[in-house]
């Protein structure tokens, strides 16, 4: 009798998958319905984002960093504008740092309600996503009311932000936590204790603490396994000195820690909502450095020099001493850097980005190995995969 | 010439009616089941659900029906053509056939047979092979593997299925199902003495009728579709419309075995004015919103862990409740004649 070779199964999960998260194309190799391999490919989103901002003019490159992680574009924002401020040498008036840390923290939700819902959704839960996209909506709203757009904000300048926080908004924004706050307990009353959801989420996708230390992890995915390393705190940025919160950390790096970080950082991201409402400080919002932030319009209609200023800085931009500088934010799915370098010009030499799901995604075999394939959108759904940073 | 008029055609029309007369109000009624599953699952999760077309939307079902009748039905290359376009045929036609020994009302039946529990449980385990052909003939991984799981999860929940209805057979003294149903009347509704097996019979009929959270050939998460992702047009409502008109049928018999039929709650004067078709569909209707209500609620379960429910945990109980429903009627000499 000829021996027979049993081969594992090939499954080509995506790119046009539902719980792919985006363009994620992995290839499966099963055994059974066990996961013996899981290979994710990438690229298919590339867009050459890091090439384009060598060709564009400080001011004009922010908004590249919106299309990287588009479900929290302003911490992406953030890592830009601080690495050219440091290398710009240029300080930021207090309301403008409490502006920014509002936004980011704003932001770290309507990205952790996309990603937790999600991963129900993942998980055939679809209820909670509804619920949830209301709220996030609320949230949307309230960027669009500050900056003009619901996603693609390109709200912060280097030197603070494009402009002040429109009247009433922060009520708004103290009000709507009252309402975030139940929408918390009734979205956990669906899932927390759900019998089958735990089944679904609990020991699967297991990383350990060295595991995550040595595949370079960041953000809720490690922070899961009980490190508690917040970029916020370890290196506060902004006005986070200021803030008073907490780190939430897991104790077993599995799907439900990482599921239940992120809910409880919806609270703290909240806590520190209100401390910056409550706190906001009176002031300009951006440096009055008009050889950096574009001067206002009244006073370009009175002053030669003002007008020379707005002329220089939206034909040529600004020139950036040279130098080179990393600087990373903690954005919501992670450690997100820009290295930056500059040679003096009005344009980046280089600017290489760090993005975390791009790390985390090359976890991805070692989370699902020995899984079922059911347990692959899991693990998706929990490190927070977003294909417009990966593939940047 | 008479005799044959008498004898065979009269018969034949009669019958013929008799099945348009259930399967026109059944069509209807799967058709607005889709609508109350989109309202009732909009309301819970605070959208509207369909609104837009006719009163309250009321014609959306209608107008999903035209757009799935008008398309093209796309049959793959590498597919086996007959088996892929007899799938979904075998799919529906098994989710009908199983009304024919529904009683709707005392004698309201098309099928009176002494062997009516026998029956159904041939036509549902028969259903699993509409769907493992399904996943076979469109010759694509996700559709096999869909189908693979549902074989598996049919089989599984049918035997536990098949217990908890002995439970009931043992309770009654009749495979009959006007006579189960006539049983309950001079006792009580077998919800009552067999309430853990009502309730695992309704998480087993989810599972059965592949409905969340057991909708695991269908995951949409992991095999985008299962089953029927080959499927298009006429042939992708055939099997949606099967799995509707299932889940009626389960439900309806769930009514039957366990809440009484068509029989009022009570056998008193305002509850007995209205007819015992009404209460049949209301008890349907029941249980329908129980398999609404959680598939808006409840995450799906993993291919091993319902597998688990099913041997480890089903099929013991139901066997423990049967020895015990048996061992209580000998001891206390309730034997039904």
């Amino acid at each position: 009798m000829a021996q027979t070779e049993i081969k594992t199964y090939n499954l080509n999960f995506g790119p046009q998958h539902p719980a792919a998260h985006g363009v994620l194309r992995l290839i499966l190799e099963l055994s059974g319905e066990v996961v013996e391999r899981a290979d994710p490919h990438v690229g298919l989103l590339h867009r050459g984002t890091e090439k384009l901002i060598e060709y564009k003019s400080y001011v004009q490159a922010l908004p590249y960093f919106d299309r990287l992680d588009y479900a929290c574009p302003l911490n992406m924002e953030h890592a830009y504008v601080l690495a050219v401020e440091k290398l710009l040498g240029v300080e930021v008036p207090p309301r403008g740092k409490y502006i920014r840390t509002l936004f980011s923290e704003i932001t770290r939700i309507i990205n952790h309600i996309m990603n937790t819902t999600s991963f129900a959704l993942d998980l055939g839960a679809m209820t909670p996503m509804l619920w949830g996209w209301e709220e996030r909506e609320h949230l949307l709203e309230y960027c669009e009311r500050a900056s003009g757009a619901r996603m693609h904000m390109a709200y912060y300048r280097p030197g603070g932000v494009a402009k002040d926080l429109p009247a009433g908004l922060m009520d708004d924004m103290y009000k709507w936590c009252d309402r975030f706050e139940k929408f918390m307990v009734d979205m956990e009353a669906l899932l927390d204790e759900n019998r089958i959801f735990r089944q679904r989420t609990v020991d699967i996708g297991i990383v350990s603490q060295e595991d995550a230390l040595n595949w370079g992890f960041t953000g809720p995915v490690l922070r899961a396994t009980g490190i508690p390393w917040d970029l916020r705190k370890a290196q506060p940025y902004d006005a986070f000195e200021d803030m008073e919160f907490d780190i939430p950390v897991g104790t077993t790096g599995d799907c439900y820690a990482r599921y239940l970080v992120r809910m409880e950082e919806m609270r703290q991201s909240m806590r520190i909502v209100r401390q910056c409402i409550e706190k906001m400080p009176d002031g300009p919002v951006k440096a009055e450095d008009h050889k950096v932030t574009p001067p206002s319009r009244p006073e370009m209609k009175r002053s030669m020099e003002a007008l020379i200023h707005h002329f220089k800085l939206y034909t040529e931009g600004f020139k950036v001493p040279p130098g080179e500088t990393y600087t990373a934010v903690e954005a919501a799915t992670g450690e997100f850097g820009v290295y930056l370098v500059s040679d003096g010009t009005n344009r980046p030499y280089r600017c290489k980005i760090r993005s975390p799901g791009y790390v985390h995604l090359q976890g991805l075999d070692l989370l699902s190995k020995g899984h079922m394939l059911a347990d692959i959108p899991a693990n998706i759904g929990s490190i927070d995969v977003v294909f417009g940073e990966i593939d940047r | 010439m008479a005799e044959f008029w008498s004898g065979t055609l009269w018969p034949l029309i009669i019958i013929i009616a008799q099945i348009v007369a259930i399967v026109l109000p059944l069509l209807l009624a799967v058709a607005y089941l889709t609508y109350a599953e989109r309202k009732v699952i909009g309301a819970i999760q605070l959208r509207k659900g369909p609104n837009v077309v006719g009163p309250f939307g009321l014609l959306q079902p209608i107008a999903d029906g035209a757009k799935l009748f008008l398309k093209e039905t796309v049959i793959p290359t590498g597919a086996d053509r007959a088996v892929f376009v007899l799938a979904p045929m075998l799919t529906f036609i098994l989710a009908l056939i199983g009304w024919a020994v529904i009683p709707f009302d005392d004698g309201w039946v098309l099928s009176d047979i002494n062997v009516g529990v026998l029956y159904l449980l041939a036509i549902s385990g028969l259903g699993v092979y509409g769907i493992i052909m399904a996943g076979w003939a469109s010759n694509s991984r996700y559709a096999l593997l869909g189908g693979l799981r549902s074989a598996a999860q049919m089989v599984s929940y049918e035997i536990s299925m098949g217990l908890i209805i002995i439970s009931v057979l043992l309770s009654a003294g009749s495979l009959n199902l006007s006579e189960i149903v006539h049983a309950q009347g001079e006792g009580m509704w077998y919800v009552i003495p067999h309430l853990p097996m009502f309730v695992i019979f309704v998480v087993s009929i989810l599972a059965e009728t592949n409905r969340a959270p057991f909708d695991l050939p269908e995951a949409e998460a992991e095999l985008v579709s299962g089953y029927n992702v080959e499927y298009s047009a006429m042939t992708f409502a055939l099997f949606f419309l099967g799995e509707y008109a299932n889940m009626i049928l389960m439900s309806a018999i769930a009514v039957v075995l366990f809440l009484g039929g068509w029989l009022p709650p009570v056998d008193a004067a305002p509850f007995t004015w209205i007819p015992g078709i009404i209460w049949f569909a209301l008890k349907v209707c029941a249980v329908l919103f129980v398999f609404l209500w959680a598939r808006a609620t409840f995450p799906r379960y993993r291919y091993d862990q319902l597998m688990r429910l099913g041997w480890k945990v089903f099929l013991p109980l139901s066997l423990a409740w049967v020895v015990l429903t048996a061992g209580v009627m000998v001891t206390f000499d309730l034997m039904p004649a």
